[in-house]
């Protein structure tokens, strides 16, 4: 069993190269970003929110399933442990990484603007809520919180790799319990503060798992991409089986369903109402050119993953579901954009430049502090309290059947 | 394809279900195609070890499902719109969104339904006869033994050389099933 116990960057002596290209990608991309900064400062934070929400999604997204795993067991899980905790110490990186956002928030939301607020009562109700020091407190918080549970998680995961001791497995299971509820609740109050007020005015109850089911569904894809790479080389290209691909498979299918019922029923629910306040948001996304984003998000966020993820034969085969994974990415982006940029653009689809450069730099800054966080520890946890039970048969008969080979 | 009805074919009873898998990929090597195996719990690579064919059940649920779509849509759409065209808060008749609700619920019921009785149709059950049940022992498969029945329709079928054929992965027993 050596290999699993080696740490990751032994095992996998490529990910030192990866873990330097991502990087390099991403301090390039950061240069050209801040130029776009100069030229365009208020483009620049739009853009910057949006690849932001992306990345956060998938380091947060990464904390639930892992959380739920915790409480739920199953094989998926066990080969996702290492990836998920690699992908929950970015969060440090993140948390910095809001500084951006606190800095130009002034720019970002209108409800800042005094002005504003003296012609328009509604903004003055609001204002104990929505107001900048009680913002900036409510964002520490959020991230006191995240950043407690992914810290002690980790932590005790690294403490279960010297020690197989029973009761470390339980303590995470507590840990987990407690921490989903954290989560949930913080994540809930961030989409309000971070995305839903920048149209202040609007507000709908079903906005925060809306966020959720989306961060969900895109750590669950890049999860699966990664699984896949890492499924290709050894050690885990013995270890990885087809039925791993499928159980996941269904998850993701399970996550698109999840974000298309979420978002159709914040649309029902709205649209029955009919209210002059809540339509507002819907109004200039459905009655301009956005509308052609609306169903482009029906079509391929929803409608084109959902069939290719019904077949077995997709699910089931690496080559396949990590495409499906990769598009499913692509369209976290689109749906992240189409929730932010039409606030700024009521008028009609406004894309720039910097909405392709600035998720590509941050995400390639993100990818390059998981591998470097995935380097520093063995790609399988050993002490696992299921491992020998979902992946000992495994290792006992060396390779598993796999359809590509034979 | 003339063989004697009065045999089923050729059950062999082994201890384990890593046995019971290898024997039933050996067979399938040797070109053995009507066999069935039978085991307490479900083994997965069973499945595949039999020569795992696609049952017809996934596109008779797809079917069933569309039609629930389809005639949840419609109903809803002729009771709303044609038969009763009541104007409920100055929406227009034919909502689409108001629908979408009970379109995915009969969706989900013709699927279910589907699936449930193309089950039924395409594997014959419910069964009061079956030849393995002529075999004594056969009653352990439902507790600790494993089994795999050679079928004599199988073209390759052959009473002696399949039975040694069978001996070859030290079963248990090998027991001849009446048709």
């Amino acid at each position: 069993m050596s290999p699993y116990r080696e740490t990751a960057d032994v095992a996998i002596p490529e990910l030192a190269g990866l873990q330097r290209r991502f990087l390099l990608i991403g301090a390039a991309g950061a240069v050209v970003s801040l130029l776009g900064a100069f030229l365009n400062l208020t483009q620049f934070l739009q853009s910057y929110l949006m690849a932001y929400m992306l990345c956060l999604g998938v380091t947060l997204g990464s904390l639930a399933l892992g959380m739920v795993h915790q409480l739920s067991g199953g094989a998926w899980g066990v080969v996702l442990r290492r990836p998920i905790g690699a992908a929950t110490r970015v969060l440090p990186v993140m948390t910095l990484l809001f500084l951006p956002i606190a800095l130009g928030m002034h720019r970002l939301y209108s409800w800042t603007n005094a002005d504003l607020i003296a012609h328009d009562e509604l903004l003055q109700h609001k204002h104990l809520y929505l107001n900048t020091p009680f913002f900036l407190v409510r964002a520490a918080i959020y991230f006191l919180v995240w950043n407690t549970i992914t810290y002690f998680l980790n932590a005790w995961s690294l403490e279960q790799d010297r020690n197989p001791d029973p009761r470390i497995a339980r303590r995470m299971q507590h840990l987990s319990a407690g921490g989903l509820l954290g989560y949930g609740l913080m994540i809930t109050f961030a989409s309000f503060d971070w995305l839903m007020s920048l149209e202040p005015h609007w507000f709908s109850t079903m906005y925060g798992v809306l966020i959720m089911g989306g961060q969900g569904l895109s750590a669950m894809a890049f999860l699966i991409a990664t699984v896949v790479w890492l499924s290709r080389r050894p050690p885990l290209d013995r270890i990885v089986a087809t039925s791993h691909f499928h159980d996941l498979g269904n998850l993701m299918l399970a996550f698109v369903m999840l974000w298309a019922y979420f978002s159709f029923s914040q649309y029902l629910i709205i649209w029955a109402g009919n209210l002059p306040l809540e339509i507002g948001w819907y109004l200039h996304r459905s009655h301009t050119s956005w509308r052609l984003v609306a169903v482009g998000l029906i079509v391929f966020h929803f409608a084109v993953p959902f069939v290719l993820l019904l077949s077995r034969a997709v699910k089931r085969e690496p080559s396949l579901i990590v495409k499906v994974a990769a598009w499913i990415l692509i369209v976290r982006v689109v749906d992240l954009f189409w929730l932010i940029a039409p606030e700024f653009h009521q008028t009609g689809i406004s894309v720039s430049w910097l909405d392709v450069v600035l998720p590509l730099t941050l995400g390639s800054i993100w990818l390059g502090c998981f591998v470097w966080q995935l380097r520093g520890r063995p790609i399988l946890p050993v002490h696992d309290p299921e491992f020998e039970e979902t992946l000992g048969p495994i290792i006992e008969r060396g390779a598993p059947p796999r359809p590509s080979h034979g | 394809m003339a063989k004697p009805s009065a045999i089923y074919g050729l059950m062999a009873e082994f201890d384990e279900p890593t046995t019971l898998v290898a024997a039933t990929q050996h067979a399938h090597r040797e070109g053995y195609r009507c066999m069935d195996a039978y085991s307490p719990f479900p083994i997965e690579e069973l499945h595949e070890a039999l020569g795992a064919h696609h049952t017809r059940l996934p596109l008779i649920v797809l079917i069933g499902g569309l039609c629930g779509c389809i005639g949840g849509y419609g109903l809803q759409d002729w009771a709303s719109a044609m038969a009763y065209p009541i104007n409920v808060g100055g929406k227009p008749l034919h909502s689409w969104p108001a629908f979408i609700p009970i379109t995915f619920e009969c969706t989900i019921l013709a699927a279910a339904l589907s699936a449930v009785l193309g089950m039924l149709a395409l594997n014959g059950l419910p069964m009061p006869y079956h030849p393995v049940f002529n075999v004594p022992r056969f009653a352990l498969a439902s507790r600790n033994r494993f089994f795999l029945c050679i079928e004599a329709r199988d073209p390759k079928f052959d009473v002696e050389g399949t039975r040694r054929f069978l001996e070859t992965m030290h079963p248990r027993e090998v027991s001849t099933v009446a048709g």
